[in-house]
């Protein structure tokens, strides 16, 4: 295995720029998710490490090899697919021997590793069946098996859960991140999914317009998003965003929208006067009868245990709060809200840009030491 | 608007048994939602009613009417698809029109006009009606194939997972839009989808459906609350409902016959192992931390079992941790999978 790093990588195709000075790093063993909408420049990153695309400039480090420019299949990278292509006609066993046998290995040798694959996947009573029969999970399985058997110095996935639906995808996910600790593997993910990233990554990389916005473990990014775009695209419902007009001091710790207060982390800049949106997480907004912050609500959602509360403000604004179950409230209520400070962000609209506040000051905790310890 | 009634609908494709014995009763202004995993016959459900495959024995009732043996057009029903078909040589404003001005309906351009304008409002592709229909993203095109249906007052709404191909984000928004446009309608609607949140958020009862046959019709929180089977429990919540063998956890009461206990993650609860009450052991296996949810991997000590707990009782985790481990709320399934009474 090997540590993967980028460095001002640059596509472009005639008129389009796909990825645009990317610089990071994937360090060996770790888990890295590219993340964005379709058209970002992660699949055009993800095939500029596989070989498959040629920068503009820039340079790919695979280990202390310089790969830029050397063919594919000189790399010693394993690809694995959206849409899986299995040999129809041949078996599981042979499916997974495939890579090896094409290599010309001894057929003793590729037995071990046959098998070696097949029971980190955990399907050793299926090597010897037909691919056709197989449920997708299964076929899934296979295409993995075909990429692990190489032992590469490092697994490139695009997307390889797309095509499950979303209740296998689910626990897919679960399996690839136990696949991944069993076999320590550099592993780059490229998916739109923000669910697969958060289950899976130590790492996220989230891209937008060919540019990485924001690089962190997935709480981080969650909890403190570097722009309104990445807060918008993490979090399901998204962050909620009320836009109001001030300059702000340093120092500061409350903001004036409308009639209401604002309490939010002690600014650690000064702004100017300008359009801020303050940004917060559904699972942050609360019903708080004396709050000036009014609202009427446009529906409810029930989820099982909670609860999705669409709301608007008198100012237009539409705001989703994730609720207790028993919340009693009903299309065209009137209700206060109220936001949990310490969670609130703010933002500069015109830039996107997020402000320095005290959230900052502590590093955040990072993700790889408490989670697969 | 009306209601549409399935009575004992049975349809196969060669040996295979599509949809059995089938009975469903959508009530006016109705939204119900098939739910189940690929293959279960809720696309064939889908498409018996709206007269795209003949049931082998059974009737297919709108409004009262019998209408097992009427040509689809001739239905009244509005049907999305999963893949939106659009007519690529006409504008959106021409595509979303274009049911009006079939030779069955007869409206006036003036009408035409307003409702079409009203539903890209709605659906807010108002700014894209002069574009030609190929010239959208693929959520745009939804829209439009969506919006072609909701411009008609047709009887029935039938609608194949049409927000799946939705990035999660559009999903979010028109689910609230769709179920809010269906009451403004007061709509009858009957809708496919394998996603649980839009089945959860927007069906007044949801038919859970396995290997053809409806298991459970209920309301969105009896399904959740209270369901049927191992199967029916396992349908709905992220993370998946835990599945425990009752052998495993011996110190629980149990119904006679109980084979297996199922414990939603947010009803599993943790505890330092000097509590009192034990009913179980186990050590904390790994934290996930998903955006607004902590998910503690309990191994259960002795076995190879695995329970998932949401860990909302404010108590800090680390890996490799004993604990003991308290069911709040356990549902108890026999050997077959059938709901015990407690």
């Amino acid at each position: 295995m090997a540590e993967i790093r980028v460095h001002r990588l640059h596509k472009a195709f005639a008129d389009f720029t796909a990825v645009k000075d990317s610089t990071f790093t994937v360090r060996d063993g770790e888990f890295f998710c590219l993340l964005g909408p379709s058209g970002c420049g992660k699949t055009t990153t993800l095939r500029m490490i596989a070989g498959l695309e040629l920068p503009t400039s820039g340079q790919i480090f695979l280990g202390a090899e310089d790969v830029s420019f050397k063919r594919a299949s000189a790399r010693d990278i394993a690809f694995v697919f959206q849409m899986f292509a299995l040999y129809p006609h041949m078996n599981v066993r042979r499916n997974i021997a495939f890579p090896l046998v094409s290599q010309r290995m001894a057929r003793a040798a590729v037995d071990v590793k046959v098998a070696q694959a097949a029971r980190v996947l955990r399907i050793t009573e299926l090597l010897d069946k037909p691919v056709s029969g197989l449920s997708s999970g299964d076929r899934q399985r296979v295409a993995l098996g075909r990429a692990i058997v190489r032992e590469p110095l490092a697994f490139l996935m695009d997307e390889p859960l797309g095509a499950l639906d979303s209740e296998f995808r689910e626990v897919m996910c679960g399996e690839l991140r136990a696949l991944h600790d069993r076999l320590n593997a550099t592993t780059v993910y490229v998916t739109h999914d923000q669910m697969e990233a958060m289950a899976m990554a130590d790492t996220i990389a989230i891209m937008n317009g060919g540019v990485i916005e924001q690089l962190g473990a997935p709480l981080e990014v969650y909890e403190r998003p570097a722009s309104v775009f990445v807060a918008d695209f993490i979090g399901a419902p998204a962050m909620n965003f009320l836009p109001f007009e001030a300059s702000l001091r340093q120092g500061e710790g409350a903001v004036q929208i409308g009639a209401a207060t604002i309490a939010v982390p002690a600014l650690r800049e000064d702004v100017s006067a300008r359009v801020l949106l303050c940004g917060v997480r559904p699972e942050h907004v609360r019903f708080a009868d004396d709050s000036p912050l009014r609202a009427e609500v446009l529906g409810s959602e029930y989820l099982g245990t909670r609860r999705i509360v669409t709301v608007t403000t008198a100012a237009g604004a539409t705001l989703r709060a994730k609720v207790d179950v028993a919340t009693a409230v009903r299309r065209g209520d009137h209700v206060g809200l109220a936001f949990d400070p310490g969670a609130v962000s703010l933002f500069d609209q015109a830039t996107g840009r997020v402000l320095r506040t005290a959230r900052d000051d502590a590093p955040h905790a990072a993700r790889n030491g408490s989670r697969h310890g | 608007m009306a209601e549409a009634r399935l009575v004992g609908v049975t349809k196969h494709f060669g040996a295979k048994c599509a949809v059995r014995d089938l009975a469903l009763d959508v009530g006016n202004g109705e939204f119900v939602v098939l739910l189940g995993p690929s293959g279960a016959g809720k696309t064939t459900t889908l498409r018996l009613v709206a007269g795209l495959e003949t049931p082998d024995a059974g009737q297919v009732q709108i409004g009262g009417r019998d209408v097992t043996r009427i040509a689809p057009a001739l239905r009244d029903v509005a049907f999305v698809f999963q893949q939106y078909s659009l007519y690529p040589h006409l504008s959106v404003y021409d595509n979303l029109a274009f049911p009006l001005r079939s030779p069955l309906h007869r409206t006036s351009e003036s009408d035409i006009r307003r409702k079409v304008e009203d539903v890209a409002r709605m659906l807010r592709i108002d700014d894209k009606l002069k574009s030609a229909a190929t010239r959208l993203s693929g959520g745009q095109m939804q829209r439009v194939a969506i919006g072609r249906a909701l411009v008609r007052d047709p009887a029935l709404y039938l609608m194949d997972e049409p927000l799946s191909s939705l990035d999660a984000k559009l999903r979010n928004d028109l689910r609230l839009e769709l179920k809010r446009i269906q009451q403004d309608l007061g709509a009858t609607m009957l809708y496919v989808t394998h996603d649980q949140v839009e089945a959860l958020t927007m069906a007044t009862r949801i038919g859970v459906l396995e290997n053809g046959r409806l298991v459970q019709l209920a309301t969105p929180q009896q399904i959740y609350e209270d369901p049927v089977s191992a199967y029916v429990a396992s349908r709905l919540g992220s993370p998946r409902i835990n599945l425990v063998p009752r052998a495993l956890v011996a110190n629980v009461a149990a119904p006679d016959g109980a084979a297996t206990v199922g414990v939603r993650a947010e009803h599993v609860r943790l505890r330092a192992p000097t509590a009192a009450s034990v009913q179980r052991g186990g050590h904390v296996k790994r934290i996930e931390q998903l955006s607004d949810q902590h998910l503690i991997h309990v191994h259960l000590d002795e076995s190879d079992q695995e329970l998932v707990s949401a860990g909302a009782d404010g108590m800090s985790w680390q890996t490799g941790d004993a604990v003991h481990v308290e069911l709040l709320r356990p549902l108890w399934f026999d050997a077959a999978g059938r709901r015990l009474a407690a």
